[in-house]
């Protein structure tokens, strides 16, 4: 297992040798955000901005006009929260080809705190007319994507975790900005997940397995755009929906698929997520239990959904 | 085609290395145009921002035809000087320089705020031609300018960046954050011009929130300053022309001017910090530039 932090750290250093146009801002979090590894080999264009994440952002957009391909990263709630007007009107109204990337996403990143969780990152950007929003599942999906939105002309909000969690994909996968992946086939219903979540909904799809519940589990990786064709025939092809995301039940990839559905194709749905609350310092698996968030309550909620089905 | 653009254009062609010849008695007739301009757009559209577009329309009418190394017929040049309005409510102001010096026809000024115009109350980079940043949103053009010099640094490129800022504008904290950075990555090739009116939306500022000491807070943050009226064009160039010659650290010129600048009832006071003239005041306001 690789954490997907590592994962980012890598990947960005390799693109930084091959893309010279690519350069890298730090508001004093490298260690943890892992673009150590990009300062470490090209100083000259790594920008230590201090704690300042709305100058950070604004000196993003001002490389970007100059045909620069900057990766802006702090932790998640100081990238978009902090800097939302910024984000907003110096990249998203231009814009311009500006990556933001936020770390220590959602509840599980080793004993934090509320201060440090980032529960409403993506419904901030999801909000920001303009800005792709990405929340990989591991590893490797991290690394593909770093590559993807580095070649895509645009702004981008991707997010990274900071511990190690079982991997979902390998070399055979290739990710799409704004392409699903399904990663476990079913019927019955189907689960659609997004960062870390996913494999926890894989392994709720095993304790169902064992029940003979049979569940499809998709990850939907780009929050923004939304794959709607996925979403619509999941709904077509099981009839119930349960979603589970690292991140308020409000605003982020539960209330993008719920969007979807109702306008489209209508079937019972449960989401499993952050339910509207700050988060606390904790052990991952300590907090997964007490928010509800691990693959028993996701089992529980897709038995749920199916007993809602007609 | 007049003398002065024929003068630019060659220029630009030559690579821009060779100092356009400033007219000044040109750019005093630009001021005149440009102020009767912003008072035409506003009250066709009837709304928009007087006091700080006639405040910053020197040191506009300065900089794009005594200073800035551009060409209109070709926006994007990646040589060009950089201008940021970072005080993006004197958008009137802007549109009107960048069109009497040839970015688009003057005739499209009179769109400006109707729907669908590509000129919007506040600037918007993708739409038009000339036009740097989006702003609008106080307090973000300088984070900008530093982006921008920032990549001139790593393309060894020798153009320069410009950013105007207000000085009510300066209350927002990103200011400082960009002011300590710009010091401490020593952007020479980094110039802030502070339009000093003293009146914001509410007041005076020194009322609403004080500023001063300016010149003492620029200094500790690392800055080299030079302290000038904002209405005089020569000024303006030289402190400019000064500023670009300091290698090592960036410079703010802190022009002292007068909102309203040019009809002495629009002159210093916050009511004509958005307000739309009537007929009556339009015409006194047209007569009085127009003498």
């Amino acid at each position: 297992m690789t954490a997907m932090r590592e994962a980012f750290g890598k990947a960005l250093a390799e693109l930084g040798e091959k893309n010279k146009d690519i350069v890298v801002l730090d508001a004093d979090l490298a260690s943890s955000t892992k673009t150590t590894y990009f300062a470490a080999q090209f100083p000259e264009r790594f920008f230590q901005v201090g704690i300042a994440e709305q100058n950070m952002i604004g000196i993003a957009a001002g490389l970007a006009s100059c045909g620069k391909i900057p990766f802006a990263a702090s932790f998640a709630v100081f990238v978009t929260k902090r800097p939302a007007d910024q984000v907003a009107i110096s990249i998203a109204y231009p814009g311009l080809n500006v990556k933001i990337v936020g770390a220590y996403t959602g509840l599980f990143n080793g004993s934090t705190g509320a201060s440090h969780m980032a529960v409403e990152d993506i419904s901030i950007m999801r909000a920001i007319p303009g800005i792709i929003v990405i929340d990989p599942a591991d590893a490797e999906e991290m690394t593909q994507a770093v590559s993807a939105i580095a070649e895509f002309n645009g702004p981008v909000y991707i997010r990274e975790t900071r511990d190690e969690w079982p991997e979902i994909f390998n070399s055979a996968y290739k990710f799409k900005i704004g392409k699903a992946a399904t990663v476990r086939d079913g019927t019955d219903a189907a689960i659609i997940a997004s960062g870390v979540m996913t494999s926890e909904s894989v392994k709720a799809a095993d304790i169902l397995k064992k029940e003979k519940i049979s569940v499809r589990v998709v990850n939907m990786s780009t929050i923004k755009p939304i794959d709607k064709d996925m979403i619509i025939s999941c709904a077509q092809e099981t009839g119930a929906i349960v979603t589970a995301e690292n991140h308020n039940i409000y605003g982020g990839l539960g209330s993008a698929v719920a969007e979807t559905i109702v306008e489209n194709f209508p079937v019972p749905m449960e989401r499993i997520g952050i339910k509207d609350t700050l988060g606390e310092a904790g052990s991952n698996s300590e907090l997964l239990e007490k928010y509800e968030m691990g693959s028993r309550f996701i089992a529980e909620a897709v038995k749920k959904v199916i007993r809602r089905k007609k | 085609m007049n003398d002065f653009d024929r003068t630019c254009k060659k220029a630009c062609k030559n690579g821009g290395k060779i100092l356009i010849n400033c007219d000044k008695k040109l750019i005093e007739e630009k001021s005149k145009k440009i102020r009767c301009d912003i008072l035409s757009m506003v009250k066709n559209a009837q709304v928009g921002h007087i006091g700080g577009s006639f405040s910053v329309t020197d040191i506009l009418a300065a900089m794009y035809f005594g200073i800035l190394n551009i060409d209109p017929a070709n926006p994007d040049w990646q040589d060009r000087d950089r201008l940021i309005l970072s005080k993006g409510h004197g958008a009137t102001a802007l549109y009107s320089v960048l069109a009497e010096r040839g970015f688009f026809p003057v005739e499209e000024l009179m769109s400006f705020a109707k729907l669908g115009s590509k000129l919007q109350v506040h600037p918007d980079k993708r739409k038009v031609p000339g036009v740097e940043a989006s702003t609008g949103a106080l307090g973000q053009g300088l984070s900008i300018g530093i982006g921008m010099a920032l990549a001139a640094r790593l393309d060894a490129k020798e153009y320069h960046t410009f950013v105007i800022l207000g000085d009510g504008e300066i209350q927002e904290g990103q200011v400082w954050e960009a002011a300590m950075f710009a010091a401490h990555y020593k952007l020479g090739n980094l110039t802030a011009i502070l339009d000093y009116n003293n009146v914001q939306l509410m007041g005076y500022v020194s009322e609403i929130m004080e500023v001063a000491p300016i010149r003492e807070k620029w200094i500790s943050f690392g800055w080299n300053t030079i302290e000038i009226n904002g209405h005089d064009h020569g000024q303006i160039i030289n402190a400019s022309e000064k500023a670009k010659k300091i290698k090592n650290k960036p410079t703010i010129i802190i022009a002292k001017t007068i909102k309203g600048k040019g009809v002495s009832f629009m002159e210093n006071t916050c009511e004509w910090h958005g307000k739309v003239p009537c007929k009556e005041e339009y015409e006194n306001a047209i007569k009085v530039l127009s003498d």
